[in-house]
């Protein structure tokens, strides 16, 4: 499909919705407008609000607050899921033993953890930070885990053949083949470190968008929470498409 | 008499088994003498699962035999042969290296400084006629291209014995021609020990100095050695038309078809391993 075409009609979506909103907002048509804006605000003010917020410039501070913990949760879920998942993979014992705690941890709510964490790590960014490591470490983990177990035997052998010795093959092979999975995975892991951190804030924080949201809903400010939703929506889709240039890169190998 | 160091490769009463999920063994090769000279080009035929990679992967130090040695140029075996290169049946190249990093990563490893080890790479490059190809990832080329690939990341390191399992085997019969004299030309430069598996009789007969037969398996066996003394330089899309050519190929199809006969009845009647 012709690139310029799917833009349009992307856009196309996002303005039908914004039609009908503001119809059902401020018209008769699909009841009484009042109980609506009520419930679901009015897009104008949710524009103007948005609006107030970036030319104020009070939006930048929460948006680095929720970008500094998401950038933390995500490079230390990564690096500790990287050495763990390779440790756990070259040692098939210490993988056997753990594995019923691996995945009873895994299974565990993230939301339960939050308290824990405040009472731990104080309500600044840290907490907000472990919440989004527990996400990030076991994609990383589980990822890497798989990479290094289903390196192909032929090129292994191969590796082996032209000379090289266990650490060569950690740094050629191993490594390579974990990484191509973790990068593969960057878009979730990238996605759920951004959950952390706004999950942590709205379970209580003085800043970010998650704070803000919590802030708006506290005072039955729907046009806030609306605000607050799509400026979140509108940060992910830019970090998603930042992860999409990083992999392309990474990627390169990967020809389709 | 030959002394011992003549024999580049040396397998002596070699068996190998695997073990089955059921816990059973399967018995793959019989005991096996082969040995393989110093600057002979050794071919091995046989139907398909007789173990032919089996074998080439013991005479590499992969496999470790159930029973007898392996000898490298009158030392026995005990890890993986530094003597040799292998060129595999499957697709081994490093899918996240450049061609040419893939090449020149078996000089590298070795201590060789990256920039020689890159300039070699591209001249090898060149030599198997991909030297506009550096760059791309193994992805990108052909299966005809990534063979040749793979010659010349296990010959830039210059092994004394070369290992090589149907390496032209997912290739058209065009291709293998051209794979078959670029092999012969780089063989024919210092002549290095050659194992090279293959089911095709003709490819077998217009490449090497001998043929090997094996049978169908399990507990496959030996049941041919057969010498080509076709003269080199060889030719190998013209040779075919050699009367000579013609003559041995009916030989050996002829002891292979009655052995491959007598060999299965043989395994046919007799009980499961
Ligand atoms: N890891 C393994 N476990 C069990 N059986 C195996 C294993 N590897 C090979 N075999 C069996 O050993 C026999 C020989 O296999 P091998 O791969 O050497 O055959 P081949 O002669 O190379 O066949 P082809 O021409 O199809 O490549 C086959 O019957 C195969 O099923
Ligand atoms: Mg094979």
């Amino acid at each position: 499909m012709n690139r310029g075409l799917l833009i349009s009609l992307q856009i196309l979506v996002a303005v039908v919705t914004l039609v009908l909103w503001h119809i059902a907002s401020s018209t008769t048509l699909f009841g009484d407008p009042k109980t609506i804006s009520f419930f679901f605000a009015d897009p104008i003010s949710v524009i103007k609000r948005i609006w107030t917020w970036f030319s104020s410039g009070t939006i930048w501070y929460h948006l680095g607050i929720t970008l500094t913990e998401a950038v933390l949760a995500f490079l230390i879920g990564a690096i500790g899921g990287v050495v763990f998942g390779f440790w756990f993979a070259r040692k098939p014992l210490l993988a056997a033993v753990f594995d019923p705690y691996v995945k009873a941890a895994n299974a565990l709510p993230r939301v339960v953890l939050a308290p824990i964490f405040a009472l731990w790590f104080g309500l600044g960014i840290w907490s907000k930070v472990a919440l989004g490591v527990t996400l990030v470490f076991f994609i990383v983990f589980f990822n890497v885990y798989q990479g290094v177990k289903e390196v192909s035997q032929p090129v292994l052998n191969n590796a082996r053949m032209l000379g090289m010795n266990e650490r060569q093959l950690l740094r050629h092979i191993y490594l390579p083949s974990a990484l191509s999975w973790v990068f593969s995975s960057l878009h979730t892991s990238v996605g759920f470190a951004v959950v952390g951190a706004v999950v942590g804030e709205y379970l209580g924080s003085a800043a970010g968008l998650g704070y803000l949201i919590h802030q708006a809903e506290g005072v039955f400010d729907v046009v806030g929470v609306f605000a607050g939703m799509f400026v979140l929506m509108a940060f992910v889709l830019v970090v998603d498409g930042l992860v999409s240039l990083v992999e392309k890169r990474l990627l390169a190998w990967r020809a389709s | 008499m030959p002394n011992e160091n003549s024999h580049a490769v040396r397998l002596h009463g070699v068996s190998i088994d695997f073990a089955l999920a059921n816990g059973k063994r399967f018995e793959a090769v019989a005991p096996v003498d082969l040995s393989v000279g110093d600057h002979e080009f050794v071919a091995i035929v046989g139907p398909t699962g007789c173990g032919k990679s089996t074998l080439l992967n013991a005479a590499a130090g992969l496999l470790k035999p159930a029973s007898g040695s392996v000898e490298i140029f009158g030392e026995r075996l005990s890890d993986i042969n530094r003597k040799a290169g292998y060129l595999f049946q499957q697709d081994a190249l490093m899918p996240w290296k450049t061609v040419s990093d893939n090449v020149a990563i078996g000089l590298e490893i070795a201590g060789t400084p990256t920039r020689v080890a890159r300039e070699k790479a591209q001249e090898w490059l060149v030599r198997v006629g991909l030297g506009a190809f550096g760059d791309r990832f193994p992805q990108m080329l052909s299966g005809g291209q990534r063979k040749r690939v793979g010659l010349a990341q296990v010959l830039i390191r210059d092994p004394k014995i070369l290992l090589m399992d149907e390496p032209f085997g997912p290739l058209d019969a065009q291709t293998r021609l051209i794979m078959g004299d670029l092999l012969l030309k780089l063989w024919s430069e210092d002549r290095k020990a050659v194992m090279f598996v293959t089911h095709d009789l003709d490819e077998a007969i217009a490449l090497a100095d001998r043929i090997i037969i094996m049978s169908a398996g399990p507990r496959s066996r030996i049941i041919g050695d057969f010498p080509v003394t076709l003269e080199r330089p060889r030719d190998v899309g013209e040779i075919r038309h050699d009367p000579r050519f013609n003559a041995l190929h009916r030989e050996i199809w002829d002891a292979l078809r009655d052995q491959v006969m007598a060999a299965y009845q043989n395994t046919a009647g007799a009980p499961a391993a």
